[in-house]
């Protein structure tokens, strides 16, 4: 079992998600609340990444990024190195790429949140900062969670972006999926079928450990 | 005008009606003020303005010194600091936490230790001891509509605000909560604003009520007087009654309720138990007009009089008499030429026991 690749791949999708936690619950409550005319852009470059191409995003961030791009040159010039086949390259393409899975359903259970629960909050002297961890938090706690698990588990699955972002340097950026499939290209189906087990086992896994969590939450 | 909760502004919404309200109600004498009119008449909007909830466009909000809002100078207070308690209609209660924890939620600028010496007090006064581990799914409308009042009041607000307190419970309660949310509004002494489009209601809770209909205010004044004396016929289409008069009751027996209205005593059905001071409601239609003394009647209520007024109201003549109060009457054309009805003559009302209706008001206000 390529375990370089499994302790990468866990590292890049707990970072994803953190940074998709931190980004995507003010995205997502400005997009449940918001009463602007041209929000319709915003929700759908949000939502951009369901329906591109893995290699179409890939190719675009690999442009974005790049030692001539002014996001790339800047990243230079204060580190002193390249965004594009590194860690952190491939983490600004993870956190792209699994945007929707997060925001999306941080937006709809923010939307299924009672706006008078809200403002009877307010009434009661709390401030907006502390409504939203009082009040909206709480009852929003069910969809919150799904993002959390969908980005964290996208970011482990994915691989068109991985191969056009990070290429496949063993340790940087060589995660489970790609392991997986050079082990196929070279004919190690033994070394793959580990590697793809366990990964089967641990999706399952966190998915039930879900399921049993919202079910818990719904009966209260 | 400064010791008032006073407000006179202007609500715009985009492609939809502008509302525009102006009201004063005295926060050192203690009083209801009842914001009534049908629905879509912009009450909940006004309610909504006067706790920061929404902003108005256009005049003032001010509170004893407290400007709330000042459209010209720019001020607007967020609810969060305007000491108010907000009722919502259907209660708005937390669903995650439990009564305790409702009622505590505002409560966390108060020392630890009042807290939940506070928390105590609250399920004491609305009877809720023996609740407060309960979740609000678990509890029925008139316990949630406690629970919800528990919670505005416990943060001791200088004004209480209530939209349709009673609206969303089934008919049995909201009788009895009605009497209650009376009395406990008069124990609290704090000043209070309450929307409804229930006549009863608006009667029954209220000292001063102010009449809207499509975003404006058309009438206010005290509840008899304007619910009474109608300023023009939209008032009086909206109010819906004729002649309401406060009076006391005398006595109950058999079912019937005597009151006393002024010198003049009627005789009404007693439906709830009843004491101390009543509204007398009496529809203009209910009211017989006959000429002369009345010999023999199935009508309990015999009441002589001069007419004071004869309106013209499409088929139909609209008459107030004096008979010791204002009394209102409704007769056809034919009958009223029939009978020589003009200003100044004599005669006699006759209105049937269950015709008077009575709207118990509880306790006695002084």
């Amino acid at each position: 079992m390529d375990w370089t690749a499994i302790g990468l791949t866990l590292r890049l999708a707990a970072l994803t998600t953190v940074i998709l936690v931190l980004m995507g619950l003010p995205l997502a409550f400005w997009l449940a609340r918001s009463q602007w005319r041209w929000k319709f852009l915003i929700e759908a470059v949000v939502a951009l990444p369901l329906v591109l191409p893995p290699t179409v995003l890939g190719f675009y961030i690999l442009m974005a990024i790049g030692p001539r791009s002014p996001v790339g040159q800047l990243y230079e010039a204060l580190t002193d190195q390249l965004l594009p086949f590194s860690f952190q390259g491939l983490l600004v393409a993870s956190v792209l790429y699994s945007l929707p899975f997060a925001v999306r359903p941080f937006a709809a259970a923010f939307a299924g949140v009672d706006w008078r629960l809200v403002e009877a909050s307010w009434c009661l002297g709390k401030s907006r900062l502390q409504t939203f961890f009082l009040i909206v938090v709480p009852l929003a706690w069910a969809g919150l969670l799904t993002g959390i698990v969908l980005s964290f588990a996208h970011t482990v699955g994915e691989f068109g972006v991985v191969l056009m972002v990070g290429g496949n340097i063993p340790g940087v950026t060589r995660t489970v999926s790609v392991s997986i499939y050079d082990e196929v290209q070279a004919l190690n189906y033994a070394a793959a079928g580990e590697t793809a087990l366990f990964l089967l086992g641990l999706s399952f896994g966190v998915l039930c450990v879900t399921y049993a969590l919202q079910r818990r939450m719904v009966v209260l | 005008m400064n010791a008032d909760f006073a407000a006179d502004f202007e609500k715009r919404f985009s492609g939809g009606p502008v509302i525009r309200a102006h009201l004063a109600c005295p926060t050192d004498a203690f009083a209801v003020t009842v914001l009534f009119g049908p629905s879509g008449a912009g009450k909940t909007t006004v309610l909504r303005c006067l706790a920061g909830l929404e902003r108005p466009d256009a005049g003032y909000i001010h509170c004893r010194e407290e400007t709330w809002f000042d459209a010209a100078r720019g001020i607007f207070l967020p609810p969060q600091q305007r000491g108010i308690g907000y009722l919502f209609q259907d209660y708005a209660l937390f669903p995650h936490l439990t009564v305790a924890g409702n009622i505590r939620y505002g409560l966390s600028q108060f020392p630890r230790a009042a807290r939940g010496r506070r928390v105590v007090e609250l399920l004491d006064l609305m009877q809720l001891v023996g609740l407060e581990g309960r979740y609000p799914k678990q509890l029925s409308g008139g316990q949630q509509q406690r629970v919800a009042l528990a919670r505005a009041l416990a943060r001791r607000p200088q004004v209480l605000l209530l939209d349709a307190p009673l609206s969303s419970l089934d008919a049995p309660t909201r009788e009895q909560l009605r009497r209650e949310l009376r009395r406990w509004l008069v124990d609290l002494r704090t000043p209070t604003v309450i929307v409804t489009h229930d006549r009863v209601e608006a009667m029954a809770l209220g000292d001063q009520v102010v009449v809207m209909d499509q975003g404006r205010v058309l009438q206010s004044g005290p509840v008899y007087e304007v619910f009474g004396r109608p300023a023009d016929v939209v008032v009086a289409r909206i109010v819906g009654v004729d002649t309401v008069e406060p009076a006391q009751v005398l006595r109950v027996a058999d079912g019937l309720a005597t009151v006393a209205v002024g010198p003049v005593q009627l005789v009404a059905l007693a439906e709830d138990p009843l004491e101390g001071d009543v509204y007398v409601c009496i529809h203009a239609e209910d009211v017989i007009i006959e000429r002369g003394s009345v010999t023999a009647s199935s009508a309990r209520n015999q009441l002589a009089g001069s007419i004071r007024t004869v309106s013209r109201e499409g088929p139909m003549v609209r008459l107030n008499m004096d008979c010791g109060f204002l009394l209102a009457a409704l007769v056809t054309k034919q009958a009223c030429e029939e009978l020589n009805l003009r200003e100044g003559e004599r005669v006699t009302a006759l209105v049937k026991a269950p015709a008077i209706h009575l709207v118990p008001r509880g306790s006695h206000l002084t």
